[in-house]
C-alpha cells in the first residue's frame, strides 16, 4: 500500500458521470457553452445550465435550435478566441456531422463531451460508440473514460491539450451512456483554484474580434489551393497530439495523483492473452482476467484511452509478446475486415512488424450487457488460440441471443 | 493602437511547404475576396449601349457580384475580373441597354463592343 497523500485524502462525492463533467465544466469556466437543450442531449448541459442560472459561472450559454447550429456556434465563438465547450450525445453528434469536421479543419480547439449512445435504428437510445466511432476519421482528439473520475479528469484535461500550439485541435472526452453517464460512482475532486491554475490561460491565437489584426477564417481553397496542405498539417497535429497528451497526463498526475496512459495496462508483463477494450466494460475485463489469472491463465487486459491519435507503436510494443488478443468493439464498421477498434490494433501491429494472432469480438450494441461470463467466453477463445488452435476469422458476437 | 496591416507576403505561396500555411487556413488580412477573381467562369459579357443608358443604376444595384463600376453617379463600365455572367443586369435593365454577349462572340469580333 502507498501511505496515504493529500490527493487520497480528498473527500469522496458519490455522483453521476454527467455530474462530474458539469462539475468539471463549471471548474474551469468557458466564456461560451453552446448546446442543443433537448433529448438527445444529456443532463450534462442541464446541470451546467444551474450554474448558469445561479450565477456562479460567466460563461455566455447559448440554447440553439439543433446541434449542428450548437456546433456552428461553437466554431464561430472559438475562432473569436473564447473558450467554448459544449456536449452531445448519439444522434445529436451526427447532427454535428458537417461542423465536427469543419472545427477540427478550422483548428477550433473546442473541448466536447460527447455521451456514448447508440444510433438508431431500430430506434434505440442506449450506451454503444456508433456515434463517435462515425467521428473517428474527422480531426479532433478523442479520449475513452472508463468512469465519472475518469471523464471529470479528461474534461480538466481538455484544454491544456486542444489548446496546446503544438495541436491547437478540438478535443471529444466520451464515456458510456447510461452505465456511466447516468450512474452514481465515487468522484474525488479538484478545488477551482487547482483547476483553474491547471487549465490556465488560453493562448492567444488568431481571433476574429482582434481589430488590430484582422485575420480571415474559413476562406475558399478551390481546386488549384492548398486543402491538401491544409490536410497534412492536421495529420502533424495529431502526430504532435501524442507527446503533449502524455505530458498533460503526467502534469495531471503531479497535481491529482491519478496517472493515465494512452493505453491502460493491466496484467500485461507477462500475458500470453489480452483484450483490448474501452470504456466501462474495461472492470468487468480486469476482474475476468484476475480470475483466469488465479487458475494460472497468462490473462492482460489492455484498456484504450487516447484513441485519437492513435498510438500504434504503444499497441505493438505491448502486444509483441502475446500470443492471441481479442479486440472488443462496442459498435461496427459494416462491410469492413472487422469493427472500429479491430482494424486499428490489427492494423497498428501490422504497420510494426507484429504479427499478434488477432480476433474481433463485438459486444454490447445498443447497451446489451456485457457479462463477466460474456468476457470469459472471449478468453477461452483466445486461450485455444494460444495453445496452437486458430482464431475465427470473421467477428464474434458476444451475448447475442439465439446463439 | 493602430491596426497593424502587415501585407501578406504570397509571393512564393507555389513553393510553401505545408508547415507555412497558417494552421486552420486562416488568412492574416482581412477584406481579400477582391484577390480572388471570378471573372473567368464567365461565359457571357454585358456589353452596355451608352446612348440608350439613362442612369438609373438599376444594374449597380442588382448586380450581385458588385461588379458594375459606377463613378460620379455614372455607370461607367463593368468589372470584368469579377463579373461572373450572370445577366441579371441585362435582365433587370428598364432602358434595355445592356445585352449579354458570348466571350467567344466577343473575341470573333475582334473585341469591339
Amino acid at each position: 500500500m502507498t501511505p496515504p497523500t493529500a490527493q487520497t485524502q480528498r473527500p469522496i462525492e458519490a455522483v453521476t458521470g454527467n455530474q462530474a463533467v458539469a462539475y468539471a465544466m463549471k471548474q474551469i469556466n468557458p466564456d461560451v457553452v453552446a448546446a442543443y437543450p433537448i433529448t438527445p442531449q444529456t443532463d450534462v448541459v442541464q446541470n451546467f445550465a444551474e450554474y448558469v442560472a445561479d450565477g456562479v459561472v460567466k460563461a455566455n450559454f447559448v440554447t440553439v435550435e439543433s446541434e449542428h447550429s450548437a456546433m456552428s456556434a461553437c466554431i464561430g465563438s472559438a475562432s473569436s478566441g473564447a473558450r467554448t465547450m459544449t456536449a452531445t450525445s448519439s444522434a445529436g453528434f451526427a447532427l454535428m456531422w458537417e461542423m465536427v469536421y469543419i472545427a477540427a479543419s478550422m483548428r477550433a480547439p473546442i473541448v466536447m463531451t460527447t455521451v456514448n449512445r447508440a444510433l438508431s435504428g431500430p430506434i434505440n437510445i442506449h450506451c454503444d460508440h456508433s456515434d463517435t466511432m462515425g467521428g473517428r476519421d474527422a480531426g479532433w482528439v478523442q479520449i475513452y473514460n472508463e468512469d465519472a473520475q475518469e471523464a471529470y479528469d479528461a474534461t480538466i484535461m481538455g484544454f491544456p491539450i486542444a489548446e496546446h500550439p503544438d495541436v491547437r485541435l478540438p478535443l471529444m472526452n466520451m464515456y458510456d451512456g447510461f452505465i456511466i453517464s447516468g450512474a452514481i460512482g465515487p468522484l474525488q475532486s479538484l478545488t477551482d483554484e487547482e483547476v483553474q491554475q491547471f487549465v490556465g490561460q488560453a493562448p492567444g491565437y488568431p481571433s476574429l474580434l482582434d481589430f488590430d489584426n484582422h485575420v480571415t477564417f474559413g476562406p475558399f481553397d478551390g481546386l488549384h489551393g492548398w486543402y491538401f496542405e491544409h490536410k497534412v498539417n492536421q495529420q502533424r497535429a495529431m502526430d504532435n497530439a501524442l507527446a503533449v497528451i502524455q505530458d498533460v497526463y503526467d502534469r495531471f498526475a503531479a497535481l491529482s495523483g491519478r496517472r493515465y496512459q494512452h493505453l491502460m495496462q493491466y496484467r500485461m508483463e507477462d500475458a500470453d492473452i489480452a483484450i483490448v477494450v474501452i470504456g466501462s466494460a474495461a472492470g468487468n475485463a480486469r476482474s475476468v482476467a484476475d480470475k483466469l489469472r488465479a487458475e494460472g491463465v497468462k490473462a492482460g487486459v489492455i484498456k484504450v484511452r487516447t484513441f485519437r491519435p492513435f498510438p500504434a507503436a504503444q499497441y505493438a510494443k505491448a502486444l509483441a509478446g502475446v500470443k492471441a488478443v481479442g479486440i472488443m468493439d462496442r459498435a461496427d464498421s459494416f462491410g469492413a475486415a472487422g469493427g472500429p477498434l479491430y482494424m486499428d490494433v490489427t492494423s497498428a501491429l501490422y504497420q510494426q512488424g507484429v504479427y499478434t494472432k488477432a480476433a474481433n469480438f463485438i459486444y454490447g450494441l445498443g447497451g446489451r450487457d456485457i457479462f463477466p461470463h460474456n468476457i470469459e467466453e472471449a478468453f477461452r477463445v483466445l486461450q485455444k488460440a494460444a495453445e496452437g488452435g486458430d482464431l475465427p476469422k470473421s467477428r464474434v458476437y458476444l451475448n447475442m441471443k439465439g446463439a | 493602437m493602430s491596426p497593424s496591416q502587415k501585407k501578406w507576403d504570397v509571393s512564393k505561396i507555389q513553393e510553401w511547404p505545408p508547415e507555412k500555411h497558417e494552421a486552420g487556413a486562416v488568412i492574416p488580412e482581412a477584406g481579400n475576396a477582391v484577390n480572388y477573381q471570378t471573372g473567368g467562369w464567365r461565359g457571357e459579357r454585358p456589353v452596355r449601349d451608352a446612348d440608350k443608358c439613362t442612369q438609373c443604376l438599376f444594374c449597380y444595384f442588382y448586380c450581385p457580384d458588385t461588379s458594375v463600376i459606377v463613378e460620379d453617379k455614372k455607370v461607367v463600365g463593368f468589372d470584368l475580373e469579377h463579373c461572373k455572367g450572370c445577366g441579371i443586369c441585362a435582365a433587370e435593365c428598364p432602358a434595355d441597354a445592356i445585352v449579354m454577349c458570348t466571350e467567344t462572340d466577343f473575341e470573333q469580333n475582334g473585341g469591339n463592343e
